[in-house]
This record gives C-alpha cells, structure tokens and sequence, in this order.
C-alpha cells in the first residue's frame, strides 16, 4: 500500500467514513466552489478617500513608509526623492510591469534603471504591487516576469509602487481580484503579503529591523491616476 | 531529539536552579502577554472571529480526506509533487531523497516545527547534507546544539551576552575585535553570515502554517524573510507539513490569519505572509523549479477518532505557553520533548506515547489561562485531563498516588466517615499548629512545606459550619 492510501485510510478509519460518501463529497466540493467570506472586520469597511488614508496610516503604523503622488508621472520623481534622503545610489532593478515600464523615466535623469530578478548584488528592488490592503496596510505582490519575487526580499531597500485604485478594505476582495485575474482555483507562483519592513524580535525578545528581507519599505501610492 | 518528559520533575528542578534561563524567562512573562491583549482590543471582532476559526477548522478535520485529496490534485496540477508519509522515518526518507536527487550538499531551512518533530537535521547531517537554520532564533539554537524552546521563538531561553559568544566561537573568519554588544551588531553579522548560504544551497526546506485544499497552495508566515529566501533561491523547496494543516478555501485561511498573528506576537498580520502554489513558472525569472510536498500523519490520524481531535485545531501561536505559569517558571526545554507549554502536554502524549511523556499533563495548574487566550478554543486543561484520566487507567502513575486516591476515594464515598476524620484531622493540624497557628511539616506533604508554612485550620469543617447554621441536613 502507498504512502498515500495508508494515510487517508487511517484517516477515514478515524472519521468513521467511506471514501464513496457522495453526500460529504459534495459539500466539500461546494464549500470550495463558493469560497465564501465569513465575517470581514468592519475596520476597512469605509468609503474611497478615507480608505486610502486608512492604508497609508496602518502601513506607516507597522514601520512602513508612505508617499503618496497624484499621476503615475510623478512616480520616477518620488523614487529619485526617496532615495536621495536616504543616501541610496541612484540605481533600481526592476521587472517587466508596463505599469513601470511605461512611466516617464525621463524626469529623473540620474535614476539608472536594471531589469530582471535580483542576485542579491542589487541596493534597491522597486516593484508594483497588485493591490493593497487597508486593513492592516499589507501589499500583496504576485510573482511572475513583471515583478519577479527575489526583488521583495534581496534587495536592502524595497520600494512599491500601489495604485489607490488597487486599496482595498480586506483581504477577501484581493481574493476575488486574483480569481478574476488568474482563474478560479488557480494561483500565481507566489503571492507576497508583505506588511512592513523585515524585523525580528529572536533576541531577547526586542524588535530589531533588517533581519535577512529589506530593512527598509518604502511604498508610493498613485492617486488621481485619470 | 531524545524524548525526557518522563524527567519533567528533575528537568524542572534543574530549570528553576538555572539563573540564565529565569533571567530569559523574564522577557516571556512580560513581553508576549501584553502585546496579545492589546492586539486583541484593537479588533472588535476578534472574539467572534475564534468560533469562526474553531468551525473552520472543525468542519476541516471532519473532511479531512477529501480536503487532502483536493488539495494534492490541485498542488499536482500547479507541476508540484506531493508525497504522504505515516510516520517521521518516512518522512525523513522521503525528505533525504529528494535531496540526494538534487544532488544537494547544503540545504537552507525555514522554521519548521515538523522538521523538529521528524528530527530532520540530524538525518540530513548523517547523509552528508549539512542543514542550515536561517530563522534567527533557530540560527541561534542550532550553533548551540540545542532544540528550540518555545514554538515560535525557539530562542526565548538564551539571552544576548550568550549569543555574542557563540557567535564569536563559530564565525572565526571575521575580525576577533568587532564589537557585538548591541543586538543590532548581533543580527547584522547573522544576515551577513546567512546571506551566503542562501545563495548557495541547493534545496531549502520550510514547513507550512497551512495548505489550502481550493488552490494546491501552501502558506509560510515569518517575521524575518528568511522563509521566503530559503524557498525562492535554490533550485528544490520542500514543504513539509502535517494533514492538520489543510483549509478549504482561500476565505479559510485568511480568517485563521487574522488570529494567528495577533495571537502570537500580538502583531495585527506578521511581516510576510507568502501563498506558494507550485514550481517556477514558463516566464518565471526566479523561483524554485522543483516543489515538493511532505505530508505527515505520525500519529494525528488517530486523534482524530477521539476528543483529541480538538487540539489538531492548533495553529501553533505559542499563546498558551507565553500565559501559562508553569512554562513562564521552567522554561520549553524541560517538557523533554518537540512540543512545550500546555499544548505540548496534549500533544506529545499523543505522538510518543503516554509512557514516555505522562508528567506532561500534570505539568499544568489547570488556572485555565490558556484555554482563555488559545484562538482555536481548544479546551487544552480538559484535555491534559482526558491524559491524566487515561495515565491512571493504564497504570502509569506512582503507587503511592495511586493508593493515597484509592483511600481518598474510600472515605469520600462514606460521608459519615468523611466527617468524623476531616474533624479529627482538623483537630490535630490545630494541636500540632500550636500558637503559632503554622505548621513547618506535614506527613505527605514534604515538598509543599518545604516552600512555606501551611496555616492550621481556625474554624470547624464546612459541614460542622453548615450544620451549626442551622440550615444544613441533621442526619
């Protein structure tokens, strides 16, 4: 008997059930088929404006930092900004996103721009984020040539971009978002939620930043995005 | 590991005598529960959302087939490869396997308390595999030789003078000179140290928090990133997980999230949070190209047939060990086994044997904390209860308790009796009390006075009380 068989069987033996029971067949294939939310926290449940400020505020409350650009052709601008305050070299890598791609990079001349996924030799991934979440101010990332996954987490300092638009109040309507986009049941690769910089608290229980991800986020929210 | 519950007096004992470790211990009792609380405050919900996660999880296990079923086909159809394993020799063998076929000389791990429960590293080492830990804290625990004390932060026992020492012992090619006494310094050079072996291991192993049967998809959630270093880089991620990990739906799964985290380390969602279904993909710049699934039973099937099935719920927070007093005064390693803190108590009798773990579920106050804070409602002091009840059936318990219930039960039965002798026993811890009204000694009971005095009774029992009352029965 295989690995597998023993194991379900024993698990069956347990339950006390048959593995032709049609009825319990159907209620699980159903709980799967209509995924159903249950109860959503009435926290991110606020209209447009005050969403978007819910976001940057809980993102700023988990060490992220936040600035918010009205028009994508402000973005390459708030990049070049962010990284001149901090002392980073003017250099990114980043994905194939046409959502990137297609800002106008000539506005900040100094910016040098790499594509592709990260090796570890790169100072500062920049990234555009599928959606966000007002909730807890979580980005979720999905993998893929646009925004390949190693620029989430080599890179020291990890900026991206968000789409006001893309905020939503919960968790759950990312979900419908990424069944709409990818099909239902199906997954890209890697879905990053991502709330907040790396950190850990392994060492006498204090919390340090910086453990082996970004020490720092960085995320622009594009509003006015006509 | 070597399994030493059955030492859990002396473990303690020794515990309680080490001042490192209650010096540690010190940030268990005042960090975890306070930020728990808060957490939990912030979220009006919260409260609702744990019988929620209890169904969630209740309705899993009750299909737990045919959600393992689902979630192989999907995890297959995503070019992933899902392999069951009965017990942790099976698992270990597949585990190696897999490593061999890759042709591995290191492999970067996630936390895994599964990897810890098959003793994985200590397999991998014996074939010529060097395991390295990349969670801090494991980072930590693994350079001392040691197993992780708590579930989510397996280091909580070590305090920093101690980790800068290691770290000077074992990372000998950097300057003997560096200053190390700020934790900053301690985690920079473990970031520097570790960034290398992620980049170059061949096969990264990681556990999974859960599998979502709707999407082939499992789900690791760290605070640190190394989880997800560990499973992009090399060319091979193995996922090993027990079948209590399996949610239907994508819905499922993020209604236990917003509990776990808030649980745990009282954050309202950890840093990163990563859903991976399947290898690399045709136009993937990056990610594993082989994916690998390990199920493991080892011995949760058969909870399931009984009220066991209750602690499978457990999404491994830690919430019941940072309130548990007993855990707070002895610390995770004396349990003597994987598990520590008041689910360990339930569930390592389940996995090792009551034999060898049975002080376990007597190692607990029963003050009920944990059954409070646990998100999943598991009912863990009836639990260690259904244990001690089943200890006692089987005949594991010492003689002399066994003879002192049996005489106890003997007089309780005949309520004259009861009477005359809790009258007459009053009477003489009185006498012996004398003006002081204390006793230093009692027969029995050495190791309770040992600690202090037991006041002598003042008044009569309850029932000479009642009846003096007037209300009670005259018979």
């Amino acid at each position: 008997m295989s690995g597998r068989d023993q194991v379900l069987g024993k698990i069956r033996r347990s339950l006390g059930v048959s593995s032709d029971d049609g009825a319990r067949r159907a209620k699980v294939a159903s709980r799967m088929k209509r995924a159903a939310p249950s109860l959503i926290p009435a926290r991110g449940q606020v209209p447009e404006p005050q969403k978007i400020d819910l976001f940057c505020e809980q993102a700023e409350a988990v060490m992220s930092s936040v600035t918010r650009v009205s028009g994508r052709a402000g973005v390459p601008a708030a990049i070049a900004d962010y990284l001149r305050q901090h002392n980073l070299p003017s250099q990114i890598r980043t994905g194939a996103d046409p959502r990137l791609a297609g800002l106008p990079w000539e506005t900040a001349p100094h910016l040098e721009r790499s594509d592709g996924a990260s090796d570890g030799n790169d100072a500062v991934g920049v990234s555009h984020a599928f959606a966000g979440v007002a909730e807890t101010g979580s980005l979720m990332m999905t993998s893929g040539p646009d925004n390949p996954t190693t620029l989430n987490f080599l890179p020291d300092s990890h900026i991206v971009v968000l789409s006001a638009g893309d905020i939503a109040g919960d968790y759950e309507t990312v979900w419908t978002n990424i069944r709409k986009q990818y099909g239902k049941g199906i997954m890209p690769r890697t879905v990053n939620m991502i709330t907040g910089p790396s950190r850990s608290a392994d060492i006498e229980q204090t919390l340090l930043l910086g453990a082996h991800g970004p020490r720092a986020l960085h995320i622009i929210v594009v509003e006015d995005d006509g | 590991m070597e399994i030493t519950a059955r030492r859990f007096k002396k473990n303690a004992a020794e515990a309680l005598a080490d001042a490192q470790l209650q010096r540690a211990m010190g940030h268990v009792r005042s960090g975890f529960i306070d930020k728990r609380t808060k957490a939990a405050a912030k979220l009006p919900e919260f409260d609702r959302l744990r019988d929620i996660g209890r169904d969630i999880k209740n309705h899993a296990l009750a299909h737990l087939d045919l959600y393992l079923e689902a979630y192989e086909e999907k995890t297959v159809a995503a070019g992933g490869h899902v392999h069951y394993a009965a017990d942790a020799a099976e698992a270990r063998a597949i585990v190696l396997d897999i490593c061999t076929a890759a042709g591995a000389r290191t492999v970067t791990k996630g936390k895994s308390m599964i990897s810890e429960e098959i003793d994985l590293n200590a397999h991998l080492e014996k074939n010529g595999i060097t395991p390295v830990e990349t969670d801090l804290g494991e980072y930590i625990i693994q350079l001392r030789g040691e197993t992780p004390s708590h579930i989510i932060a397996p280091a909580v026992h070590v305090n920093k003078d101690q980790v800068e020492a290691d770290f000077r012992k074992v990372h000998t090619h950097l300057p003997a000179d560096r200053d190390l006494s700020e934790p900053t310094m301690l985690l920079d050079e473990a970031r520097q140290v570790l960034r290398e072996r992620f980049l170059a291991a061949d096969v990264g192993i990681t556990g999974a928090n859960f599998l979502i049967a709707e999407t082939g998809t499992s789900i690791i959630v760290t605070n640190e990133g190394n989880g997800d270093l560990t499973q992009t880089l090399p060319k091979t991620h193995i996922v090993v997980a027990s079948i209590d990990k399996i949610v239907p739906t994508l819905e499922d799964v993020t209604t236990l999230l917003r509990l776990l985290a808030r649980s745990a380390t009282g954050q309202e969602m950890s840093v990163y949070t990563t859903f991976s279904t399947g290898p690399r993909r045709a136009d993937d710049l990056d990610g594993p190209e082989n994916y690998h699934v390990v199920i493991l039973d080892n011995g949760r099937s058969d909870m399931l047939a009984s009220e066991m099935r209750e602690a499978l719920r457990c999404i491994r927070c830690g919430a019941c060990m940072n309130h548990c007093p007993v855990y707070h005064a002895v610390g995770g390693h004396a349990y003597g086994n994987v598990y520590p803190g008041p689910i360990g108590a339930v569930m390592a009798p389940a996995l090792f044997g009551l034999k060898k773990t049975a002080p376990l579920p007597n190692a607990s106050t029963f003050c009920g904390r944990c059954e409070e804070v646990c998100p999943m409602r598991i009912p863990l002091p009836g639990l260690m209860r259904h244990w001690r009840e089943k200890e006692f059936e089987q005949h594991l318990t010492p003689a002399t308790q066994r003879y002192g219930l049996a005489v106890w039960a003997f007089v309780a039965k005949r309520p004259a009796l009861y009477r005359l002798m809790t009258g007459l026993g009053m009477g003489v811890l009185r006498m012996r009390a004398g003006k002081r009204g204390r006793l230093s000694a009692l027969p029995f009971a050495g190791g309770w006075t040992k600690y202090r005095d037991m006041p002598a009774p003042e008044a009569g029992t309850f029932m000479s009380q009642y009846r003096k009352s007037g209300r009670g029965d005259k018979s």
